[in-house]
């Protein structure tokens, strides 16, 4: 599986108050959660994501609640797969669970800058930075997590296994 | 090698004889909690698990809490797929509005968590259960739903960071400025994917409520479960309220702990956590200069009944500054019996206050007391994020109960310390 698209670049501690606002909680449509996505941090972002775009963000990202919309709204605005230098613990379960891909890579975290062209191969872990040529590993999953994402994410892996 | 009270819990409900950091297990859940907001999530995925019915009826819990009683329309929609589901599927432990209290204050009043248990809850102040010797932790809907379908989560074992506390907490200060100074000190990811485990004979002189307060918190370190050792404070709280007999584990004395650090709790000041993020704490005597529009007095960190007497105690005969508003929030119907009982209402009203049924309400600026442009609160909640009471350009201030008192009498940040008590 790889992705590609256009970066989006955020900083440290990104919490999921600002990737959807609680006040847009009292629905659990994915299309009407994606259209509030990030909109306190980056008001232009749902404006301008494409399918297939990523996003670069530093330490702790999706710490605070543990809504799970917040993954379903990134992915269902078309995110493709966040890259940070560590994910918040709740929000790296619920990614894993509904299938949103993550990668933790410091390095890449800390170098692609906004706009550049990215392209990520999961089943290798190489981030490519295409718009300085660049190449990046990710650190891999272990296998029961491995196990998981090629299930599908949660649901599958209970049904086949429980 | 030793294990830790955590790691000891993990392997019970993993069926094995121990675990060690990193090690990824399933293990059998004693309790699988949701909300108002996070429920429908998962009740929407539960029937994708190709189960006919929950595992156990008796131990799941829902509790419609947040945009309680129901805020607008949508949030009346959520709350009956809510009620919906917990009929169909014969929820012993559902709570309606009249009934329903703040989750994470509730569940211990109800006597549903016991000492040794393992609770995932989707919400993730889920780890205040730690307080009672409990693994707790927050997890999302999915997960909760899987928790409803088969009984059981998915766990990396987590490392354990100790905190060895020991003497006692002066006058006007509580948990929350121990909590708060914590994570001041370790940073809001400073405990990231670990256990924050609270030792030391500094522990005994913690009450529950305090000890409920700083488990709540572990997750603004980025933890994944705060705990607390069992002594005779917590078999009286559990007896008290009718909780299911103990499993009580003990942290062996060679188990390994990735870090220490030893507070000695006399040294905790009132502290204040600025925005935007809980780990920037200043001393409450700093906050003069700032000014401020409102105070919150509630939620799952801090609406307890110890809570509200701390409130009430600084409040007795005063009067709330002018152009401030103040917001007194009982985190159960049963503190706010307790709290009417004991006249702490007539304090909070004569002072100028306003008293609201049981709702998490402001604290995730869902209502009850939103911010507008500019506006700043000191609040006895959890967070301080961008946004999080309301406008973008609002802020909030994290304190005690005593701090937030002082502070709404003052109509500035101020120290309990120095306010005092009206004599």
């Amino acid at each position: 599986m790889k992705a590609e698209g256009k970066v989006f670049r955020y900083g440290d501690n990104v919490d999921t108050d600002v990737i959807i606002p609680a006040r847009y909680l009292n629905t659990s449509d994915k299309k009407e959660l994606a259209s509030h996505c990030m909109e306190d941090i980056d008001s232009s972002f749902v404006k301008s994501v494409q399918s297939g775009d990523i996003i670069v963000a530093g330490r702790n990202f999706g710490c605070g609640s543990s809504r799970e919309h917040a993954p379903i709204a990134i992915k269902e605005s078309g995110i493709s797969c966040v890259i940070a230098t560590t994910f918040a613990r709740i929000f790296f379960r619920n990614s894993i669970n509904i299938g949103l891909p993550i990668l933790e890579c410091e390095e890449a975290s800390q170098e692609i800058k906004a706009g550049d062209k990215v392209s990520v191969d999961f089943s290798t872990g190489v981030i490519k930075d295409e718009t300085t040529g660049k190449e990046y590993k990710a650190e891999p999953f272990p296998p029961f997590m491995q196990s998981l994402i090629e299930a599908g994410g949660l649901i599958p892996y209970i049904k086949e296994n429980y | 090698m030793g294990m830790t009270i955590t790691e000891k819990i993990l392997a019970h409900a993993a069926g094995l004889q121990e675990v060690h950091p990193g090690q990824l297990i399933m293990a059998d859940l004693d309790m699988v909690l949701g909300n108002d907001i996070t429920s429908p999530v998962a009740i929407k995925e539960f029937p994708k698990f190709g189960k006919n019915h929950v595992f156990d009826k008796d131990k799941i819990a829902l509790v419609p809490d947040h945009f309680t009683p129901n805020k607008d329309i949508k949030a009346a929609e959520q709350c009956a797929c809510v009620r919906a589901f917990a009929k169909s599927e014969s929820i012993t432990n559902y709570f309606e509005v009249g009934r329903v209290g703040i989750e994470h204050a509730l569940l211990p009043e109800k006597g549903l968590v016991t000492a040794g248990d393992t609770v995932i809850g989707a919400d993730s102040h889920t780890c205040t259960y730690g307080a009672l010797g409990a693994f707790s932790t927050g997890v999302g809907s999915t997960d909760m739903a899987a928790g409803m379908a088969i009984g059981k989560a998915w766990f990396k074992v987590p490392a354990s960071i100790r905190f060895r506390l020991s003497g006692k907490l002066r006058e006007h200060v509580s948990g929350k400025d121990l909590i708060l100074s914590i994570i001041g000190m370790i940073g809001v990811d400073g405990a990231l994917y670990r256990t924050m485990e609270f030792t030391g004979e500094g522990v005994h002189s913690l009450s529950m409520d305090d000890r409920f307060t700083i488990a709540n918190m572990a997750i603004e370190a980025g933890a994944k479960n705060g705990i607390f050792p069992v002594d005779e404070k917590t078999l009286e709280y559990l007896k008290e309220h009718g909780a299911k007999e103990p499993k009580i584990f003990y942290s062996d004395e060679d188990a390994e702990y990735e870090r220490t650090i030893d507070i000695d709790l006399s040294s905790i000041k009132p502290t204040v956590s600025y925005p935007h993020l809980p780990e920037n704490t200043h001393d409450a005597k700093e906050g003069h200069d700032i000014k401020i529009d409102q105070v919150v007095i509630g939620s799952c960190t801090n609406g307890r009944l110890s809570d509200l007497e701390a409130a009430a105690r600084i409040l007795k005969g005063r009067r709330i500054a002018d152009g401030v508003r103040c917001i007194v929030i009982p985190a159960t119907q049963k503190i706010w019996l307790e709290a009417m009982h004991e006249g702490l209402f007539d304090i909070f009203v004569e002072a100028g206050c306003v008293v609201s049924t049981p709702t998490c309400g402001p604290c995730l600026g869902g209502y009850m007391g939103i911010l507008s442009e500019g506006e700043r609160c000191v609040s006895t909640t959890n967070r301080n994020f961008v946004g999080r009471m309301g406008h973008v350009k609002s802020e909030v201030y994290l304190a005690s109960p005593e701090t937030a008192a002082a502070s709404a009498v003052m109509g500035y940040i101020a120290d309990p310390e120095e306010v005092g008590y009206e004599s």
